[in-house]
């Protein structure tokens, strides 16, 4: 389901304030991160729509719905792997809780010929592209190491080294160029990320080489324990300018922001016009991963003022307070989210381990004599163990 | 059938050439490889030849350069890049290794990386501080690359096209000491697998394994063996990852003694696992310790001790005759 661009559409009624999205001043050598210059905002936290110059969106009753229930099902599907790694089905989870509107507004502005580069985190993401979500669990409960394939959904496998994957959009991206086609490339990565060279070194080969690709950023306030300001002196998207390109801060709790300036970003990149930066402000509610403890680096507070800001709330009040969608709906949808949270426990304890043989799948394209060698005498092992039990009968 | 003397930087020249002619789809990246050619002039005339589009001139950012060929290859391109120096590849590791080698087997076969890395290696030249590295074994170790070097002219030319075709990752070593060296390439031939070793000389007292530089050195020691009256067989091992066993052992259940010849430090080299795996198959063909002669774990030296630090002719015929003497 991709939302169509509505752009030359009429503001609807409610959108007439316009607004602009107030910012408490605070000098950036204060708080460089905490402070929100020029966030690209089009729901408020109260469900208001506003309006921002450069990016206008319309989108019909159905539109609004569905990514209402792109952001409920996934925090659904996410909610279900965190109890699933409590009950030690899985073995770690990363869990997504507060970045539904980041993912699905970024994701739902996507073209099916579009490419996603996820890091580890993308579960709205993936939802939007069509990959199953159990698909996602295999490498959380140990059956491998991301097996889907990634073709199928032009969706990467996720990757676990912090900002690797950024250099493989743009080179994705410039091989896009070179094909004359007019898809576009998305990157996602933290804002820890940003730090890594990686990072800094795909900036540079998708400026100097115009390559058609959108990094997103997610800036959820934590690398684990370490805040944005352990990261950078400046707000993130200011950086794209020193390489020469536009970078931009949307607010990244409001789906339909996020959805304007990703869509904005992608068109941008399809023209020929090359990379941006887009940077959503947004907040990671829950722990790092399941492994983390987040009590011990940051105050209840801080979360509680992030609350406030929920980004699925936010469309909720909006969707009552136009009577978008009506209690049908909303009903309807907590039944598709329990049947959905159901599947994936089943399909997560139903997951059988992998063959032992599996070690040495894959290891080669062409093959390699020693893999052989070595398959063989596991093999052998293996068969020892089968024949002593046999004995033992 | 075409037989051409060429220099072994000519030979991967020619090969680059044809590889850029046969497949659309291959590309040269890398620093300095588009107007100059690189600062080998591998790749002389190419950008000249095929344009900016497919020999391309890239940032000096080498992790981008392996990063981004990892991109390209995903989309169905064939990236040939080329690390200047050994000793520049290591802001590349990271991608070569977490990366590149791993990506097939993480989507269960779904992709292929098709991705050449070219990197000059080797001393003997006299060169500053990170140009002069043996970096080989730190590949062979990671499952999922192959790690290719050539000693002569023929071997540049056919490995340089087989890496090219290969679904794998191939790190490929160019003893940049014997870039001038010339040889015989019979461009029309079908070569052997990648992998296979080749028996450079015929010998039955004594076995010598190098690859890349260090095989012109063992086929001179070998040569000044013979005036001793000892006959020495030399093998061009060709492949460090993976290794061809199967040649080394027929040639020790023969000569029953073993020497290992490269310029990488000994302690943890591609010398001890060919030592170990030998060991474990000929053990009662060997009449002595497998030997290993190498470089020395330290720092590679300054230009002015480095024929201290890298086995040359006596250090290889004092191995031989250690060996010989048990
Ligand atoms: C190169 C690298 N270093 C360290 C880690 C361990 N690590 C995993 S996630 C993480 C924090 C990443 O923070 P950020 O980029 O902000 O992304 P987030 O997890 O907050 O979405 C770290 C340090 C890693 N995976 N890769």
């Amino acid at each position: 389901m991709t939302v169509e661009s509505t752009a030359a559409r009429k503001p609807r009624r409610s959108s007439k304030r316009t607004s602009a999205v107030k910012t408490t001043a605070k000098t950036p050598a204060e708080t460089p991160q905490s402070s929100e210059p020029e966030l690209v905002q089009l729901l408020t936290p109260e469900g208001e729509r506003v309006e921002h110059p450069d990016y206008q969106i319309d989108l019909t009753a159905e539109e609004l719905r569905g990514l209402y229930r792109d952001m409920v099902l996934t925090r659904r599907f996410d909610a279900e792997a965190t109890a699933l790694q409590r009950q030690g089905e899985l073995g770690l989870w990363a869990s997504l809780l507060g970045q539904e509107a980041a993912q699905i507004g970024s994701g739902r502005a996507l073209r099916d010929d579009d490419y996603v580069f996820p890091t580890y985190r993308e579960h709205g993401v993936a939802w939007c592209r069509g990959v199953d979500p159990t698909n996602l669990l295999g490498m959380f409960r140990g059956v491998n190491h991301g097996g889907w394939d990634p073709n199928t959904n032009n969706f990467h496998l996720y990757t676990i080294v912090i900002g690797s994957q950024t250099l493989h959009a743009t080179g994705y991206a410039m091989g896009v160029a070179k094909d004359g086609a007019d898809s576009a490339v998305i990157a996602y990565f933290g804002d820890g990320a940003s730090s890594q060279g990686d990072v800094a070194e795909s900036f540079t080969f998708s400026a100097v080489y115009n390559a058609p690709v959108v990094f997103f950023c997610q800036n959820n306030q934590w690398a684990i324990s370490e805040p944005t300001e352990k990261q950078t002196r400046v707000p993130l998207y200011q950086r794209a300018q020193g390489f020469g390109f536009p970078g931009v801060r949307v607010d990244g709790n409001d789906v339909l922001a996020c959805l304007a300036v990703t869509r904005s970003a992608l068109e941008r990149a399809r023209r020929g016009e090359g990379p941006t930066l887009v940077e959503a402000f947004t907040y990671r509610m829950g722990a790092h991963t399941t492994s983390d403890d987040p009590t011990k680096y940051r105050a209840d507070e801080e979360r509680a003022s992030w609350e406030a800001k929920d980004p699925i709330l936010r469309l909720r009040t909006h969707l009552e307070k136009e009577g978008t969608a009506d209690e049908a709906f909303f009903t309807a949808l907590e039944a598709e989210s329990e049947a959905l949270g159901k599947r994936v426990r089943e399909a997560v304890r139903a997951m059988p381990d992998p063959d032992r043989m599996a070690i040495f799948d894959h290891a080669y394209a062409d093959g390699n004599p020693l893999v052989d060698e070595e398959r063989a005498q596991f093999a052998a092992y293996q068969a020892s163990f089968a024949d002593s039990a046999e004995e033992g009968k | 059938m075409a037989m051409e003397k060429m220099s072994i930087a000519k030979a991967l020249n020619e090969s680059l050439r044809k590889a850029l002619d046969t497949d659309p789809k291959v590309l040269i990246m890398g620093e300095d490889v588009g107007k100059l050619g690189g600062v080998f002039r591998i790749t002389d005339g190419l950008q000249k030849d095929f344009g900016e589009d497919r020999v391309i001139d890239t940032p000096l950012a080498e992790s981008g350069i392996v990063g981004t060929a990892i991109g390209l290859a995903l989309r169905g391109y064939r990236p040939i890049v080329e690390i200047q120096f050994d000793g520049f590849v290591f802001p590349a590791y990271d991608q070569i290794v977490t990366q590149l080698a791993k990506m097939h087997a993480r989507a269960l076969g779904k992709i292929k990386l098709p991705v050449v890395v070219r990197i000059p290696y080797g001393g003997g030249i006299g060169a500053v501080e990170h140009h002069s590295e043996s970096p080989e074994a730190l590949f062979a170790h990671v499952a999922g690359l192959k790690v290719v070097s050539p000693s002569n002219a023929s071997d540049a030319y056919w490995m340089m096209q087989q890496a090219v075709q290969s679904d794998d990752p191939i790190i490929f070593f160019e003893p940049k000491r014997r870039y001038w060296d010339k040889g015989e390439v019979e461009t029309d031939s079908i070569p052997g697998p990648l992998h296979r070793a080749a028996v450079a000389r015929t010998g039955s007292d004594l076995t010598l394994v190098a690859y890349g530089p260090m095989v012109k050195v063992c086929l001179e020691a070998a040569a000044a063996a013979q005036e001793e009256g000892k006959s020495i067989e030399v093998l061009d091992l060709r492949s460090m990852s993976p290794i061809d066993f199967d040649t080394i052992q027929t040639s020790v259940e023969k000569t029953g003694r073993l020497v290992v010849v490269h310029e990488a430090p000994v302690f943890y080299g591609s010398g001890a696992e060919i030592a170990a795996r030998i060991t474990e198959r000929c053990f009662y063909h060997l009449e002595a310790p497998v030997l290993r002669v190498g470089g020395y774990h330290a720092p590679y030296p300054p230009a002015r001790l480095e024929d201290e630090y890298l086995p040359g002719l006596d250090r290889v015929l004092d191995a031989v005759d250690r060996s010989l003497a048990y």
